[in-house]
């Protein structure tokens, strides 16, 4: 009984690694096929991203840049852990961040009270918003993938409407902006010897945790993931399946309310014409490049942003801009198809080791069993 | 190898062999050389395939123009011996001949070619096209899809009478008629040998007697069929050689003449088998779950509103088992969810042990004892691809050894997981292997072992021992007696009638979503009970009662009233009371 399940154990550890160091030589060896069929040196250009990668400077620019990206990831790993596919982490990071910079600069609060504040109100702003979508799945049937995708642009006429001098914005020199977050209710800093280091990441290490315990440690993350391997099954065993929709649509929200707040709490202090748009894409790439998992979205965005980072270089050195966005993509597909076929292929060793375990056991009992069919059917 | 089977002279018994050229020659050993009397040979036949049991050593001669049965478990490796008689498959080792001929498939398209021709147990049909378009779909080339092709159908169906009506919707056609169209499919692309897998599954006993006849016609003519069963009664009555398989390999080959249920039960499960039968009433007075009044509408396939369950009044008391007898699609699963509160009622009120239930949802009601052991249990009853032990705690997360308050206690339910495996016989290496790598008897006794573990007060048994082997059958029916005998209730519906008379206590008859007709399982027998299931009868049946009307027209599988095709007998429904 044993010796086949330690077996079993230590299979999905290799199969663990096996899948991503697989989908990282595929991707360097196609990336360096590109490369070399534009002419270019590969090695060198490796060469250059690792040396420019890892000075300290680049390195906070990474981490820092890595925080939205990874609540982005996160907000879409809820729903993705139930078969929903919330596009819309994109509509409603904006609506979030642009509401909770509207309150934010409205109050003037002591920091320890006004930032939570601002942070709820973006989670509930979030939420709401996503909720719309997990509304219509659970009363109406419609797909959250077209209704996400709708708020998308729904969300960004809505903060259109609002963002005007006179409605919720006001003219600060040329540019339009909400009112400026006040000094105090910026968040804390870890400085370093070069720049600081966004104290927002904390925010995202709690929401990483948070997503870990809550769905593999508790009841609510049992059924969420229930319904995402069988809708049938869940509803049958007892969990209501709209219900479940709702509330993950509700907790996807949030989190994704989350994603605007390094650069409003960190960086910008209000809502402006050059807030940062997109980072819900970026988002999906993230969570499907870390399989859904707390741990692996988190190396996933920091991969993602080494890229970013290093693409700027690379320019220098005469390579063309698109590598990066190349490589990005290359990752993705080589990572999602290298785990899925990890994946199949360790479930079919998993049977054929059944079998021939159960197979094996079968025809010791047959020896046994041999005499007593002679006797029957004699 | 062990090969205890007897070998005996060529079985005819009775049946009409008409066939001109293929009269079989007296058969000797029953492990001849490649002749050209046998149709197909499997010799040697081992898959190490990814499942739960392997194929090992598989000999079988299949003889011209007999029926030959292969019984076995479900898991015994029945159904992947004939997928790799249909090319589905590849064998690691051994060798298959067809006609005396070495041959190697890799595709069904192979198969077919060499004139093998499979049916499989869920038909493949096109619901919105024609019996004509269906058959020629995928084999223009044959015939065309023309006027060539409609005579070489009627051909066909003349010859073999299987009475098809060429341009009759599918959709509007009975199982028993799709049956048919799906073994014209097969004649019509060359086939000489016919894989029919578990064929009567799905018919009423008047249906499977037609469809033996069918069977007797095309062996008439030289055809061969491979008749895949574990309905003992049925393979005895029209097989001509029966192979027995067991944990993947073959056991014996017998005669049908030489053997009778029960032996042909023990060369299956390899051990003598439980007797099914001594009962002592345990039914008290005390009701525990009471179904009043239950009034459910639904849409159909058309989006027109119908009555799916009319005035549904039930009582179950501990320690009784009410089986509920139908043929599928008159209500049973929409009996079966409104209680399980998966569907919301019209009207009812359903009382657990004296608290209405009307209003709770499937959660709340599994925790105040409901058990429910749903008829598809991939669909409804297990994550196939979690591991056993969180399917463990499908359906009882809240409850304990699943999670304490709101947090999973994995260990826990990991360690009861092993005593259910142990407890109930779950043939798996570990609790760490998918639900979806265990052989369906396997999986519903997890599944057994997972509801009783709650001490259920009422039981939802839907079809609990459907593609479940003798074996894993005896041990489930042991279960539901057991907990019986400590005061459980339980609705048991089932579509075997032997099941259903011989667990039940009571008995009802289930016809269009109305609960028409009651019987003591005591005296009522299969054939009685069969005919009630037509709609045939209503009220208290009486063994040895006359029915109303003779054998009624092929039911439709549909819960919906005015069908058109059961007004009037068809030509087909005539034909077969004419047999």
């Amino acid at each position: 009984m044993n010796t086949p399940l330690r077996r079993i154990d230590r299979e999905k550890l290799v199969l663990g690694l096996a899948a991503p160091l697989l989908a990282l030589v595929t991707a360097l060896a196609i990336t360096s096929l590109v490369l070399l069929a534009t002419g270019d040196d590969p090695f060198h250009a490796y060469q250059v991203m690792v040396d420019f990668g890892s000075k300290s400077d680049s390195q906070v620019w990474i981490l820092n840049k890595a925080i939205p990206y990874y609540l982005a990831a996160v907000a879409v790993a809820v729903g993705f852990r139930m078969n929903l596919f919330n596009i819309g982490v994109d509509g409603q990071y904006r609506v979030a961040a642009f509401f909770a910079a509207v309150v934010g600069g409205a109050l003037s609060l002591p920091g320890f009270v006004q930032i939570p504040l601002i942070i709820l109100v973006a989670m509930v702003c979030g939420g709401l918003w996503a909720g719309i979508a997990g509304y219509l799945k659970a009363a109406r049937g419609v797909s959250e993938v077209i209704t996400t995708i709708m708020l998308n642009f729904i969300a960004g006429s809505l903060i259109g409407y609002f963002f005007q001098e006179g409605r919720l914005a006001e003219r600060e020199g040329n540019l339009i902006r909400t009112p400026a977050i006040p000094e105090s209710s910026h968040f804390f800093e870890i400085s370093t010897r070069v720049q600081p280091i966004n104290g927002t990441f904390v925010l995202a290490v709690l929401a990483g945790v948070a997503y870990w315990v809550v769905l593999s440690r508790t009841r609510f993350g049992f059924d969420l993931r229930a319904v995402g391997r069988s809708e049938s099954a869940a509803e049958a065993s007892g969990v209501s399946v709209r219900r479940t929709v709702v509330t993950a649509m509700l907790l996807s929200g949030a989190i994704a309310g989350l994603v605007g707040m390094p650069t409003l709490l960190g960086q910008s202090g209000s809502y402006g014409i050059d807030f940062p748009e997109g980072l819900g894409f970026t988002g999906i790439a993230i969570a499907l490049l870390g399989r859904n998992n707390a741990l692996g979205m988190g190396f996933a965005a920091l991969l993602w942003c080494f890229l970013e980072r290093t693409g700027t270089q690379l320019e220098f050195e005469g390579y063309a801009q698109e590598i990066v966005g190349v490589m990005q993509g290359v990752i993705v597909l080589s990572v999602v198809i290298a785990y899925e076929s990890v994946r199949r292929w360790g479930v079919k060793r998993q049977q054929r080791m059944v079998g021939e375990e159960l197979a094996a056991r079968a025809r010791r009992t047959a020896k046994d069993q041999d005499k007593n069919s002679a006797e029957v059917s004699a | 190898m062990p090969r205890t089977g007897t070998t005996g002279p060529p079985a005819r018994y009775g049946l009409p062999r008409a066939g001109p050229a293929d009269d079989v020659p007296v058969r000797g050993e029953c492990d001849i050389p490649a002749s050209s009397s046998s149709a197909v040979e499997l010799r040697g036949i081992t898959k190490r395939f990814p499942g739960v049991v392997a194929n090992h050593d598989i000999d079988i001669t299949v003889r011209r123009g007999t029926v030959h049965a292969l019984v076995g478990e479900n898991g015994a490796g029945k159904s992947t011996l004939m997928k790799i008689l249909y090319g589905m498959q590849r064998p690691d080792e051994g060798t298959i001949a067809v006609e005396g001929e070495q041959v190697s498939f890799r595709s069904p398209a192979d198969a077919i070619a060499r004139g093998i021709g499979m049916v499989h147990q869920h038909f493949m049909l096109a619901d919105n096209l024609t019996v004509l378009e269906n058959v020629v779909l995928g084999a223009e080339k044959a015939y065309g899809i023309g006027a060539r092709a409609r005579a070489r159908i009627t051909e066909l169906s003349e010859a073999y009478g299987l009475a098809v009506r060429p341009d009759a919707l599918v959709e509007d056609i009975g199982v028993a008629d799709r049956q048919r169209v799906e073994i014209l499919k097969v004649l019509y692309r060359g086939a000489r040998t016919l894989i029919l897998d578990e064929p009567t599954a799905v018919l009423v006993p008047h249906e499977v007697d037609a469809l033996f006849g069918n069977l007797r016609e095309l062996t008439a003519e030289g055809l061969t069929v491979l008749f895949i069963s574990h309905k003992l009664g049925e393979v005895l009555s029209v097989a001509d050689d029966i192979t027995v398989i067991r944990r993947g390999t073959t056991v014996a080959t017998v005669v049908p003449r030489e053997t009778n249920p029960k032996a042909l039960a023990e060369l299956m499960v390899g051990s003598e088998l439980p007797v099914p039968e001594t009962r002592e009433s345990t039914v008290t007075d005390e009701p525990v779950l009471t179904v009043a009044g239950l009034h459910l509408t639904g849409l159909d396939a058309d989006g027109v509103a119908r009555d799916l369950l009319t005035g549904i009044d039930l009582t179950i008391h501990r320690g009784e088992v009410l089986g509920i007898a139908g043929v599928e699609g008159n209500g049973q699963a929409e009996l079966v969810e409104a209680i399980m509160g998966i569907r919301v009622p019209d009207s009812g009120v359903i009382t657990l042990d004296g608290a209405d239930v009307s209003q709770a949802p499937t959660r709340a009601r599994r925790v105040a004892g409901i058990g429910y052991v749903p008829e598809d249990r991939h669909r409804h009853g297990l994550l196939l691809e979690a591991p056993l032990w969180e399917n463990r705690m499908l359906g009882h997360v809240t409850e304990r050894p699943s999670s304490k308050g709101p947090w999973l206690t994995a260990r826990d339910a990991r360690a009861d997981t092993r005593r259910i495996v142990e407890e109930y016989d779950v043939r798996t290496p570990g609790i760490e292997v998918t639900a979806g790598s265990l052989s369906g008897g396997n999986q519903q006794k997890l599944i057994v072992g997972r509801e009783m573990s709650h001490h259920p007060k009422v039981l939802i048994a839907a079809h609990p021992t459907r593609g479940v082997d003798v074996g894993a059958q005896a041990q489930i029916w042991d279960q539901i007696r057991r907990a019986r005998r400590e005061g459980l209730a339980v609705l048991l519906i089932s579509a075997d009638l032997d099941e259903l008379i011989g667990l039940s206590d009571s008995l009802r008859v289930m016809y269009r979503g109305r609960l028409v007709a009651d019987a003591d399982p005591a005296t009522i027998t299969p054939e009685e009970l069969g005919t009630a299931m037509t709609g045939a009868a209503s009220g208290h049946l009486e063994h040895g009662e006359v029915p109303a009307a003779p054998a009624a027209p092929a039911v439709p599988a549909q819960a919906a009233p005015p069908a058109p095709d059961d007004a009037a007998p068809t030509p087909e429904a005539q034909k077969e009371g004419d047999r």
